[in-house]
């Protein structure tokens, strides 16, 4: 439900670090996304369609890659790491519940690809 | 070309969530963020909450609502400073408005604000406020299922109050499933079985609670 402020900001950080790069697109947007999390890939899809159809956003027609993230922990109490589901958390080896989240709670923006006029312009004026 | 951004994507509410929790430790103040459905009885429990610790401590209550001053108004009548957030239509709190919220508060006179997050088992979870611990609220008639359709919660929280114990038989809700369920999700997480209307159980949860805020 709150994939739509999520992408927002998504959205606004991106342009912002296209923007400092000196770039006038943005083509491409890689995020990392824990099974933890409560946002939904599908979701995070739909809110980034509906916000890139924008004239006014450097995200017109960008491609966004998502990679969800399985959680992963480490047990405290006999230091065994093993990846889980989201539902069960405690350590198959030794059974204890005292364990820490190495992975899986992400809520990443990794990458993003930005097109560079000068960059293109390069070629033609050569 | 490509940029490594390695940015979190809520970064602007994790960093001003930050500051909260560095305003709320110098001020000595213990912040608890409560997440429940609507309906579950969260007015009701901070109610009898308040009722069970106020001999002891200074307290406040921040109500978080899309809509409307009825939560805050029933604590005020109590004679405990209430600050009503309506989110206007958001589904969830952000730092931001915590941080506006406490505004009128008198920080250095209080030790416990308590957070009445929207009634929302979703979206308040992924969003940290500056709190010291995020609890849950679960009633009897929601369900002994829940933990498995909106585990992030059940994670998210330190501690789970299973509220209207005393409709129990009405709704069979099976207490040592639900048990099972929590293990599996959260295992360190204590269930306080209560009714808030009653007062059932509701010391032993005003107890763990009172021992957080003493080890602050």
């Amino acid at each position: 439900m709150h994939e739509l402020g999520i992408m927002t900001g998504v959205m606004d950080a991106v342009e912002k670090s296209a923007r400092d790069a000196g770039a006038d697109r943005v083509l491409k947007i890689s995020l990392s996304v824990g099974v933890m999390t409560e946002a939904i890939e599908d979701s995070l899809r739909f809110a980034f369609e509906a916000l890139s159809e924008s004239e006014y956003t450097m995200c017109k027609g960008a491609e966004l890659d998502i990679t969800m993230v399985t959680p992963r922990s480490i047990c405290s109490e006999c230091g065994h790491e093993y990846a889980h589901d989201r539902y069960h958390v405690a350590c198959p080896q030794c059974g204890s519940g005292l364990t820490h989240i190495i992975a899986g709670k992400e809520l990443q923006i990794d990458s993003i690809e930005v097109n560079i006029p000068d960059e293109d312009d390069e070629p033609e004026n050569a | 070309m490509q940029i490594d951004m390695k940015q979190p994507i809520l970064d602007k509410n994790d960093r001003l969530a930050q500051s909260n929790r560095e305003l709320f430790a110098e001020k000595k103040v213990f912040v608890l963020d409560l997440l429940a459905s609507p309906g579950s009885g969260k007015t009701s429990t901070i109610l009898a909450t308040i009722e069970a610790l106020r001999d002891d401590f200074n307290i406040a209550v921040i109500e978080g609502d899309i809509a409307s001053s009825v939560d805050s108004e029933k604590i005020s009548a109590q004679g405990i400073p209430a600050v009503q957030i309506n989110t206007g239509g958001a589904c969830h709190l952000e730092s931001d408005m915590i941080r506006r919220a406490v505004e009128p508060l008198d920080l250095d006179n209080l030790d416990l604000i308590i957070v009445e997050n929207v009634g929302n088992l979703v979206c308040p979870t992924d969003f940290d406020l500056g709190e010291n611990m995020k609890a849950m609220i679960l009633s009897v008639p929601e369900g002994d299922d829940k933990p498995l359709k909106y585990p992030g919660v059940f994670q998210a929280a330190r501690a789970i109050v299973l509220n209207k114990i005393d409709t129990m038989s009405v709704f069979n809700f099976d207490k040592e499933l639900f048990r099972d369920h929590i293990k599996n999700l959260n295992p360190t997480a204590p269930v306080f079985p209560i009714s808030a209307t009653n007062g059932d159980g509701v010391d032993i949860w005003a107890q763990w609670l009172a021992e957080q805020i003493r080890a602050l």
